[in-house]
């Protein structure tokens, strides 16, 4: 890894990625709004939030496709308003769309990539070798790119992220839009290159994904960054919110009466996730004595109650209700 | 990273993406049909308009200058749409070479394109007529700096536009207008009077007026001043292009 020092700043070492007070305005639109936050050398950064949270305006802005309207982006310690062209040498952008050229083949649209970085042909076309070995495309090396299919597209463009083998690696929605096979794939590849000294810069839809991939989280919500933590401090932050599982007798044939429910109890939500069972999520302490005593009195047959530990997407529910609720 | 120096890797940027746009875009058979048709329905038209043998050297610079406005500023109007729909130009513009280096390499091969383009017609009509007494150098050098402006001009469009169909329509409402209006087979002097002042601000009068000197030593206005106004509205259009795509795409 290349650390270049700059005399502006005293560079954390472990910080590959720096931002700070980063805003993005569209005339009247703030769609990031001073936004600070660092992506450490070695780690796989998920950055979360849902559709228009500025999620990829704010990958364009440290990736140079956009200007920043304030704030300050160093990139392995080069501050980007001064040089965003050499900090771009060090980083590899797979957008969220596969965006190469449809009329080269696979093996071409890779040496044309490594092209772009000065790489020498010998170089790019041994790397493109090993790269669509790698994601298993070499059959298809000389198939044009308009002839792949959405899983072979996303790998491709994964794969011509990282022909100039960059430190930094920014993706974009990888798994999108693609079949289950593809996306484990994509994810093993993503867990091979971080083994491999790859940061990953990541932006998913996909909780599970995060849950599985990301050492540390970002969650923004309306251009705000709402919380920043590992996964397990987020899930620290949720030991008081409790969750049950309820699960009704199956010839019970009337429908849970979910909307009787919440207004009964209104502290709590409940969400059904079979036609037999529910979940119960409380901020506090759930009382199930009150649960059970008015599924008894209702003649609803409950067959078993479990504690369900917090989901990514549990979190991620709550973390966005409370940011929208703070900025409205 | 790599040992080499940064000019030799912008070096090897430049010619990857000129020859990339060469093959994908340029030497295809129907760009290349395009190149060698057009001049031709061109002559032909005239031909079937007067019904007698055509002074070819008359009609020459008009022809030359034709191939080269409709070959440059449609292929790089559209490709360049073209790639920034489908989201590959965003690939340029996040690569470590400067947007100077990216526009130049773009518009390397519009520019080479439109100078085959000329060639075209010059060496058709190698079989009518004689080209003697011809100033090769001056021919050479105009078609290269209208080449240039008609590139720019398509670049203009580029970024003016979002569909590549707009880019066809709105590359047509600047190029039809100029066949009337630069003097390429209809004299300036022939004009209305209110549509004179029009001519003056359109490139290619001043090309197709070197193309005459050059061919025909009958231009209308002086030489050196056709070149001068040439270069100035190569270079206006350069920064004004440059200028846009920083505001434009870098957004």
């Amino acid at each position: 890894m290349n650390n270049i020092s700059h005399p502006d700043m005293s560079i954390d070492d472990q910080a590959i990625v720096r931002a700070e007070n980063l805003s993005k305005r569209f005339e009247a639109v703030v769609a990031v709004d001073r936004i600070s936050f660092e992506v450490h050398t070695g780690e796989i950064f998920g950055f979360l939030g849902p559709n228009g949270a500025g999620k990829t305006t704010t990958i364009n802005m440290l990736t140079g496709l956009a200007r920043m309207s304030t704030g300050s982006i160093f990139i392995n310690g080069i501050d980007c308003d001064k040089d965003h062209k050499t900090a771009q040498s060090f980083i590899g952008v797979v957008p969220d769309e596969s965006n190469l050229y449809d009329d080269l083949s696979g093996y071409e649209n890779l040496c044309f990539c490594g092209a772009l970085y000065g790489m020498r042909k010998e170089l790019r076309q041994k790397r493109a070798t090993e790269l669509l070995k790698h994601f298993g495309l070499w059959d298809s090396s000389n198939k044009l790119f308009k002839h792949y299919s959405k899983g072979m597209k996303r790998k491709l463009t994964i794969a011509a992220g990282i022909i100039h083998s960059p430190s930094l690696l920014f993706l974009d929605e990888p798994t999108t839009g693609i079949d289950v096979s593809s996306a484990r794939q994509i994810r093993t590849m993503i867990r091979d290159l971080n083994q491999e000294g790859v940061t990953i810069f990541l932006t998913t839809h996909y909780l599970e994904e995060a849950e599985r991939l990301c050492d540390r989280i970002a969650f923004i919500v309306n251009g705000k960054i709402i919380r920043l933590a590992t996964l397990d401090e987020l899930v620290q932050d949720f030991e008081s919110y409790e969750t049950v599982e309820f699960i009704f007798e199956s010839e019970n044939d009337k429908a849970i009466p979910t909307s009787v429910l919440q207004s009964r109890f209104p502290d709590y939500k409940f969400k059904p996730i079979s036609p037999n069972s529910l979940y119960i999520s409380s901020a506090g302490k759930l009382e199930l004595s009150k649960l059970i005593a008015y599924c008894e009195e209702n003649e609803m047959k409950l067959y078993e109650a479990k504690r369900v530990k917090p989901s990514l997407e549990d979190i991620f529910v709550n973390i966005t209700e409370e940011g929208e609720r703070h900025v409205s | 990273m790599y040992p080499d120096s940064r000019f030799r890797k912008t070096l090897i940027a430049f010619w990857n993406i000129l020859k990339k746009d060469m093959s994908t875009y340029y030497l295809k058979p129907p760009n290349i049909s395009w190149g060698i048709i057009f001049p031709l329905a061109w002559t032909l038209m005239f031909f079937i308009r007067t019904q007698e043998p055509i002074d070819v050297r008359a009609i020459l610079p008009g022809v030359i200058g034709m191939a080269i406005l409709f070959g440059t500023t449609s292929m790089l109007a559209v490709t360049i749409t073209f790639e920034r729909k489908q989201k590959a130009f965003d690939r340029l513009i996040i690569s470590p070479n400067s947007l100077f280096v990216v526009i130049m390499a773009k518009t390397t091969g519009a520019i080479l394109f439109g100078f085959c383009n000329a060639l075209v017609p010059i060496l058709f009509s190698l079989f009518f007529t004689t080209l003697s007494g011809i100033s090769w150098g001056y021919l050479f050098l105009s078609i290269f700096l209208i080449s240039f402006t008609s590139t720019f001009l398509g670049l203009f469009i580029a970024v003016s536009v979002h569909e590549v169909f707009e880019a066809q329509t709105f590359s047509n409402f600047f190029r039809f207008p100029m066949i009337f209006l630069c003097g390429l087979f209809i004299p300036i002097s022939s004009l209305p009077v209110f549509l004179r002042p029009l001519s003056h601000i359109l490139p290619l009068t001043y090309g197709v007026d070197i193309f005459r000197h050059a061919i025909n030593n009958e231009g209308n206005m002086p030489l050196i001043l056709n070149f001068f106004l040439l270069v100035l509205f190569a270079l206006i259009l350069y920064f004004f292009s440059m200028q846009n795509i920083k505001k434009k795409w870098i957004y």
